[in-house]
């Protein structure tokens, strides 16, 4: 065993565990913190596959923004922690539809990609340099209509909390 | 480099990374002992005080006889609290705080790991002080503990938008987000530094160091904002919330909050000496190069980062004990109206010097 593959089972054992952990368990705090985990150990599967840039930004946007804003609306709710969270909706067919669907989209990414599988597998030098060239060259389109869309949902956000 | 040397000694690559990964904490503890027998010097000699006097000459061992006093206590966790939670939070507030020391070039014969996106890496992991913060808040149950613990998630998530936009600036500025890069390019004489305009020749240098001076008030003030000091201590206000998200806790897990604390105050003045004064560099020449020594050099260069990193410790310590708290509208106000706007301009213009 190299410490790459220990590394890779810890951080798949983070994951699994956490994950469900934040599915089971009845307290909403118990499972947001779940989740930090989750996320962590998601971040540090992407520092494995030699994606440094994606790694820290898992961590910057998930665990510094979207989760403290979650753990924010959760602590400022008033008795959230009593309360009923499951649904008692069941609807078996849509979901199964759209599970197989997104199952079929990851098996195939998995079985058709060349994973990074040790250390010694050369990465990509100077990620952050090629990502930004790639984004402002080839997708910058893409690009510049994501960033106003992530503004229309701003002036949006900001209009809702002003009424 | 540290690790190779370890590697040649030990022959074993997961021995050498443990070592090599301690070694910060052989200087962060040291550094706490004597950061807060020098808080208390300082605010006592600004208060026209002696501070503590009996412990030693001029009270010098008072931070050891503190740290066995809080070895000793007893470890109370309140009856109502969440044990699991209140027990987890100091190690993850100061796993963050230690996580930083990772990418800080201590000298050039010392860096955790020699990452290429290491500053971003340190805005990146910060975040987790952030959750263990709010855990310790929920965890305690305790009302003042969870406004503090609220109230110092926002300003530190609030805080990290002007450093990180000062960040932006650098990188436009350098090409590189590496901190032992960025060290070693300022080199060994205080004209390279950024805030002197860098070490590109050319009128690009003089055009750039207004700009560099007000990206470093913004950063140092934002950095001293996310490591909840004063002015910026709402957090923790003594007069209204007791002391903030750790109220609740004693003994060594205080000692945790605290050591995360000051690990923080170090790290935050390491980054900004080592974006802006140069890091490890020494302000002209090296002792080691005039007598020929080759080993003296990194010796002489972990001093200069030791002293530039314990300086602006010492101007943290000089703006606590000389400024006021900040009200909560002020705080949030002065990110979002003055810090932030500020940055994007002073961004805006080192890219137009840049481009040019």
């Amino acid at each position: 065993m190299t410490y790459y593959t220990v590394s890779f089972y810890l951080f798949a054992a983070i994951i699994l565990l956490s994950a469900y952990f934040v599915v089971t368990t009845k307290n909403v705090i118990y499972a947001a913190f779940n989740l930090l985990l989750t996320f962590f150990g998601v971040a540090g599967f992407y520092a494995l596959l030699g994606a440094d840039f994606i790694a820290i930004v898992q961590l910057i946007v998930y665990v510094g923004g979207i989760l403290i804003l979650l753990l924010f609306g959760v602590m400022l709710t008033n008795k959230i922690t009593d309360t009923e969270i499951k649904t008692g909706a069941f609807q078996v067919l849509p979901a199964s539809i759209i599970v197989g669907m997104f199952s079929g989209v990851l098996i195939a990414s998995m079985t058709n990609n060349r994973w990074i599988v040790s250390a010694n597998t050369p990465v990509a030098a100077d990620t952050l340099r090629t990502i930004g060239n790639i984004l402002m060259n080839q997708y910058i389109l893409i690009f510049e209509v994501l960033g106003v869309l992530l503004l229309i949902a701003l002036i949006g956000a900001a209009s809702i909390a002003r009424k | 480099m540290i690790y190779d040397f370890l590697l040649q000694l030990t022959g074993n690559a997961a021995i050498s990374s443990l070592i090599n990964s301690i070694i910060p904490l052989t200087f962060i503890i040291p550094f706490a002992l004597f950061a807060v027998y020098l808080e208390r010097k300082v605010s006592a000699h600004m208060q026209d005080r002696l501070g503590p006097m009996r412990v030693g000459w001029h009270g010098w061992l008072q931070s050891f006889a503190d740290i066995l006093k809080l070895l000793q206590k007893e470890d109370i966790v309140t009856a109502d609290a969440d044990k699991k939670l209140f027990n987890f939070a100091p190690v993850l507030v100061f796993a963050g705080s230690y996580a930083a020391f990772a990418a800080i070039p201590f000298s050039s014969a010392y860096i955790g790991t020699n990452l290429d996106l290491g500053l971003l890496y340190i805005v990146a992991v910060t975040s987790l002080v952030v959750a263990g913060i709010l855990m310790a808040g929920w965890g305690s149950n305790n009302k003042y503990s969870l406004l503090g613990a609220v109230r110092s998630a926002a300003q530190i998530v609030s805080y990290e938008i002007p450093t990180t936009l000062v960040i932006v600036t650098v990188i436009v500025m350098t090409g590189t987000l590496n901190l032992h890069k960025l060290s070693t390019d300022q080199t060994s004489s205080f004209y390279n530094w950024l805030i002197f305009g860098g070490y590109a020749a050319g009128w690009h240098k003089f055009a750039l160091i207004p700009s560099m001076f007000v990206g470093f008030l913004v950063i140092f003030i934002s950095t001293l904002a996310e490591v909840n000091r004063t002015p910026f201590d709402i957090p923790e206000a003594e007069s209204e919330l007791v002391a903030g998200y750790h109220t609740e806790y004693s003994g060594m897990k205080f000692a945790m909050f605290f050591l995360a604390e000051y690990a923080n105050m170090f790290a935050v003045s390491a980054i900004v000496a080592t974006i802006f004064f140069g890091g490890f560099q020494s302000p002209f020449g090296y002792l080691g190069n005039t007598l020929g020594i080759s080993w003296l050099r990194p010796i002489e260069e972990f001093f200069w980062f030791a002293s530039k990193g314990i300086f602006f410790v010492f101007v943290q310590m000089w703006l606590r004990w000389t400024l006021p708290r900040l009200r909560v509208d002020q705080l949030m106000a002065m990110c979002w109206k003055y810090l932030i706007p500020i940055a994007v301009v002073n961004l805006i213009i080192v890219a137009l010097i840049m481009v040019l």
